[in-house]
C-alpha cells in the first residue's frame, strides 16, 4: 500500500489505497488524511509556478549574483517546506484520539522523515519522489551555472 | 604389496555397505519415484493450473490447484448456500427460479470453460444441472454465478454445456425423453408419444448472455453427451445416444439389445439457416431466464413463454445418425477436429468415426434406412478404425497435443493410452476406483497440454481414512508427459466430480477482481457511506440500510422492531480492500448469514418472533477488534409504541 503526496494533492498507490488507510488507522486514533484539511495543498503550486518563472527568469538575464540568490531563495524554501511536512507528519503521528481501540503506552505513529521505521506491524518508508528529484537537479544545474559564471568573470578580469 | 590386498579388502568390505545404500534408494523410488516432488507447490507459491470439477449431487462447482489439489473454493450454482446468502438473499434468490418454482437444488455434472478459435479464453464457465434442465454461466472475473436458464421441453439435461469453438453456442440433449408438449399419456404409449431435443443456447460474445436459439425435435431415445465439432468440424456438433430401443421400463436390460444406437450429428449452421428461412415453428413453451443485472448485481427472472423448433423432416441436411455399438456414453472430438471418438459402455471395442469420411458418404448418400427423416449413415463408410482391447466398459475420451487418446474404463477401472491413426493401445495404467470422466488438460480443445490428466471417480472405497458408510469422492492426477503414465495424487472431491475442465492459472491471473467498486455499486438499496446509514419504516416493512467497515455496523443499535414486522438488512461492505468481506449473522435468523464482499451490498430478511434482545455480529473474522464488530436489535410486542431509532451512540 502506498501514498503519494503531490504539489497540489495526495493519492493512493492503488485506486483504494487512501481510503483504506484512513479506514485502518482509526484503530490508532489518527486523524483521517483529507487533502481540504491541508492548506499547503492549495498555495504550493503557486510557489512552485513563481519560482519556475523566477528560474527562467535568471536562465534568460544571466548574472552569478541573482543565481545565487535563486539557489539561496530554493534551499530556504525547501527548507521550511520540509519543516512544515515534518510538523504535518509530527501532528498526524502524534495527535491521536484519546478514543482509540489501540492505545500503546508511549507509542506514536509519526512516519519516518526520510528511511524505513516499524510502527507496531507496519513497516513505513518514506522515499522523495520525481517533484523532489527536479527541485534538487535544478539546484545542481543552477549551482554549476553559478561557478561557471564566477569562471567566465574570472578569465575577464 | 601390503599396501595393494589392504585397499582390495576395505573395498570388499565395503562393497555390500554400497549395495545396501543402493537398494535402499532403489526400492523407493520403485514406490513413488518424484511423484512427491511433481505436485509439491512450495507454501506461497501458485499452482500452474485451475481445475473446475463439477460438485455433481451437490449442485455447486468446485475450484481446485493443479498439480496440488488444493481446493480453493466451492462456487454455488444450484443450490442455496447459507454459509454465503446465495440462493437466500433478495439479490440472489431470483437466480433459483424454475418453471417448478424455486429450487433450492440440483446435480450438477459438465463444466465447460467459454472458448475462442477453440481454445480456452477464461471468460465463462458453462455447467449444466441434470435434473431440473438449466444451464448455468459463471462469470470468472469474480467467480460467481451469473446466470441460468431454464431448457424447456427436456428432462435430465445431461448432454450439456460442451461450448462450440467460439463458444457461439452451448448445448444441452435429453437424457429421459418426454411428451412434447408435456402431457398425460400412458407411459406404455412412449414410441408413439415421446420425444428427445437438442437444444442449442446462443451465448452473447459481449455479454455471455444467453438466450435459448432452436431446439431440434429428435426420437425417443436417452440423449446422452456431446461435443462441439472443432477445425474442419466446427460448424457441427455430436450427440450420443441410448435406448434406440425406446423402452420405458428395466432400461439396464430393454435398452441394452440392440448392437447400434447412434450418435446424432448435428450440422448446426445448417440449422441456423433453416431457422432464418422460416422453418423453425414457435411452440408455446414455459421455462425461466434468471440473470444478474451487471449495473445492480441483483438477480432478475425473465419468464419465456415461447421457444423455436425445428423438425428434421422439415430440414433435410440438419441431423445424421452414426450407427455406434453399444450404448455409448462419452462422444470426443480429437484436436484437430478429424476423429470422433465414441465411448461405447457395453461395446468391446472403441469405434472412432471420421469427419472426412462422414461428409464423404453423406455426399455420396451412404445410408442404411432412416428414423423420423434423420438419414442413417453406413457405420464402415464413418468409421475410421476400432481401438482393440479399450478396458471394460470405456466411458470418455481426452486427447494430448502428441497424438495419443486417453480413455477411462469404468468397469475395469483404467485409464488406458492409445494412438489415434493406429488405433493400439500403448498403455495403460490402474485408477481407484470406477473412473466415470477423465480430463487432460485443455484436453476437448485444439491445443492440449499433456502434462496431467486428472482421473474422476465414483468410487473410493479404502483409499481414505474411513467416515462411516458414505465415503468421499476422489480425483486422480496422472503424469501423462512420458511414455508410461504415473501416478502422482489422490485427492478427494466435493459431490462427485462427472467432469472438470482445466486452464492455464495465468490466463485468469491475469485479468481478474480483487473488490467491487464502491462507485459502481448499483444496488437500490446499497448505504454509499457510514452518515446515510439509516432505519426506515413502512407499515410492518422496516429497511435497514446498514454499513460494515472495520470493525464496526452502522447502526448498531436498532430499536422499534415490532413482532409482525418484516425487516431487510440491506448490508454494505464499504471496505476497498483485497479479501475484506464482512459477515452479518442476527440470533435466531430463518434462513441465512450474509457474506459481503468488498462493495457489494447483500439483502437478507428477519421475521422476529418473540420480543426481546438480539445481538447480530460479523461472522467473517475481519480485524483485531472482529469480536467488537456486532450489535443489538431490541424487539417489542407488536403492540408496543417503542419509537424507531437508531445509531451508533454519536
Amino acid at each position: 500500500m502506498g501514498l503519494y503526496i503531490w504539489i497540489n494533492k495526495i493519492t493512493g498507490e492503488g485506486p483504494n489505497d487512501l481510503n483504506t488507510l484512513n479506514g485502518l488507522n482509526h484503530y490508532i486514533g489518527m486523524k483521517t488524511i483529507d487533502e481540504e484539511s491541508i492548506p499547503e495543498l492549495v498555495f504550493m503550486p503557486y510557489i512552485i509556478v513563481t519560482l519556475t518563472f523566477l528560474g527562467l527568469l535568471v536562465a534568460y538575464k544571466g548574472g552569478s549574483r541573482s543565481i545565487l540568490t535563486l539557489i539561496i531563495l530554493i534551499i530556504l524554501l525547501g527548507v521550511v517546506g520540509m519543516y512544515d511536512f515534518y510538523m504535518w507528519e509530527y501532528d498526524y503521528g502524534h495527535n491521536l484520539n484519546p478514543d482509540a481501540p489501540i492505545k500503546v503506552p508511549g507509542m506514536s505513529y509519526q512516519p519516518p522523515f526520510i528511511g524505513s521505521k516499524q510502527l507496531l506491524n507496519i513497516n513505513a518508508t518514506s522515499l522523495p519522489w520525481i517533484g523532489s528529484a527536479f527541485i534538487g537537479m535544478s539546484v545542481l544545474l543552477f549551482g554549476f551555472s553559478y561557478l561557471n559564471e564566477r569562471k567566465n568573470k574570472g578569465i575577464q578580469a | 604389496m601390503q599396501k595393494k590386498i589392504q585397499i582390495l579388502v576395505l573395498a570388499v568390505m565395503l562393497l555390500p555397505l554400497i549395495f545396501i545404500i543402493g537398494c535402499g534408494k532403489s526400492s523407493s523410488s520403485l514406490d513413488t519415484g518424484d511423484a512427491a516432488q511433481r505436485v509439491y507447490v512450495k507454501p506461497g507459491e501458485y499452482d500452474e493450473f485451475y481445475s473446475f470439477m463439477s460438485g455433481g449431487f451437490s449442485g455447486q462447482l468446485s475450484v481446485y490447484g493443479i498439480p496440488s489439489g488444493r481446493l480453493f473454493k466451492v462456487i454455488p450454482v444450484f443450490s442455496q448456500n447459507p454459509e454465503t446468502g446465495y440462493g437466500y438473499t433478495e439479490e440472489t434468490k431470483a437466480m433459483l427460479n424454475t418453471s417448478h418454482g424455486f429450487i433450492p437444488w440440483d446435480d450438477a455434472h459438465h463444466p465447460s470453460l467459454s472458448q475462442s478459435d477453440g481454445l480456452a479464453d477464461g471468460k465463462w464457465i458453462f455447467i449444466n444441472a441434470n435434473n431440473t434442465p438449466r444451464i448455468a454461466r459463471i462469470d470468472l472475473k469474480d467467480f460467481e454465478t451469473a446466470e441460468i436458464l431454464e431448457i424447456p421441453n427436456s428432462a435430465g439435461n445431461h448432454g450439456s454445456p460442451f461450448t462450440t469453438e467460439n463458444s457461439e453456442y452451448v448445448v444441452a440433449s435429453t437424457r429421459f425423453s418426454l411428451p412434447i408438449p408435456n402431457q398425460d399419456v400412458d407411459i406404455k404409449s412412449y414410441k408413439e408419444n415421446f420425444k428427445g431435443t437438442i437444444s442449442f443456447i446462443k451465448v452473447n460474445p459481449e455479454s455471455g448472455r444467453m438466450n435459448l436459439e432452436f431446439q431440434i425435435l429428435a426420437p425417443g431415445f436417452n440423449y446422452d453427451l456431446a461435443r462441439a465439432g472443432k477445425g474442419p468440424s466446427h460448424g457441427w456438433a455430436f450427440f450420443t445416444s441410448y435406448n434406440s430401443e425406446q423402452a420405458n421400463t428395466l432400461l439396464e436390460i430393454n435398452a441394452s439389445k440392440n448392437d447400434k444406437d447412434f450418435i446424432a450429428a448435428v450440422n448446426w449452421k445448417k440449422a441456423e439457416e433453416y431457422v432464418k428461412a422460416g422453418k423453425a415453428k414457435a411452440m408455446p413453451a414455459d421455462y425461466y431466464h434468471n440473470y444478474v443485472d451487471e449495473k445492480t448485481r441483483v438477480a432478475k427472472s425473465e419468464q419465456m413463454k415461447t421457444v423455436m423448433v425445428l423438425d428434421p423432416k422439415d430440414c433435410p441436411g440438419m441431423i445424421y445418425f452414426l450407427p455406434t455399438p453399444k450404448s455409448p456414453h462419452g462422444v470426443d472430438v480429437d484436436p484437430t477436429g478429424e476423429y470422433i471418438v465414441a465411448g461405447g459402455k457395453l461395446a468391446t471395442v472403441l469405434p472412432v468415426h471420421s469427419f472426412s469420411k462422414m461428409i464423404k458418404a453423406i455426399d455420396g448418400k451412404k445410408f442404411d434406412g432412416e428414423i423420423d427423416g434423420i438419414p442413417i449413415l453406413k457405420y464402415a463408410e464413418v468409421n475410421a478404425g476400432e481401438v482393440q482391447n479399450p478396458g471394460l466398459g470405456p466411458l470418455h475420451t481426452e486427447f494430448d497435443e502428441k497424438g495419443f487418446a486417453y480413455t477411462s474404463a469404468f468397469i475395469s477401472s483404467e485409464v488406458v493410452k492409445w494412438k489415434l491413426g493406429t488405433w493400439e493401445v500403448v498403455d495403460r495404467i490402474p485408477v481407484y476406483y470406477s473412473i466415470g470422466h477423465l480430463m487432460v488438460m485443455g484436453g476437448d480443445t485444439k491445443k492440449p497440454f499433456g502434462k496431467y490428466l486428472v482421473a474422476l471417480n465414483k468410487i473410493t472405497k479404502d483409499r481414505y481414512l474411513p467416515t462411516g458408510p458414505s465415503l468421499t469422492q476422489s480425483a486422480q492426477l496422472i503424469d501423462i508427459s512420458g511414455d508410461k503414465m504415473k501416478l502422482l495424487l489422490d485427492f478427494p472431491t466435493i459431490g462427485e466430480p462427472h467432469y472438470a475442465q482445466g486452464i492455464k492459472a495465468d490466463i485468469l491471473t491475469k485479468d481478474f477482481m480483487k473488490i467491487y467498486k464502491n462507485e459502481d455499486n448499483g444496488n437500490p438499496y446499497a448505504t454509499k457511506g457510514e452518515k446515510d446509514a439509516k432505519v426506515v419504516s413502512e407499515g410492518n416493512i422496516v429497511r435497514v440500510y446498514m454499513t460494515a467497515a472495520r470493525s464496526h455496523f452502522a447502526p448498531d443499535n436498532i430499536e422499534g422492531i415490532k413482532v409482525g414486522d418484516k425487516v431487510y438488512f440491506h448490508v454494505t461492505n464499504l471496505e476497498q480492500d483485497w479479501d475484506v468481506p464482512h459477515g452479518f449473522a442476527v440470533k435466531g435468523m430463518n434462513n441465512s448469514e450474509l457474506l459481503i464482499m468488498p462493495g457489494e451490498t447483500r439483502t437478507v430478511t428477519w421475521e422476529p418472533k418473540q420480543p426481546g434482545i438480539y445481538p447480530f455480529y460479523c461472522s467473517d473474522f475481519c480485524s483485531a477488534l472482529h469480536q467488537e464488530m456486532s450489535g443489538y436489535l431490541r424487539v417489542s410486542p407488536a403492540n408496543s409504541n417503542v419509537e424507531l431509532k437508531f445509531g451508533t451512540g454519536k
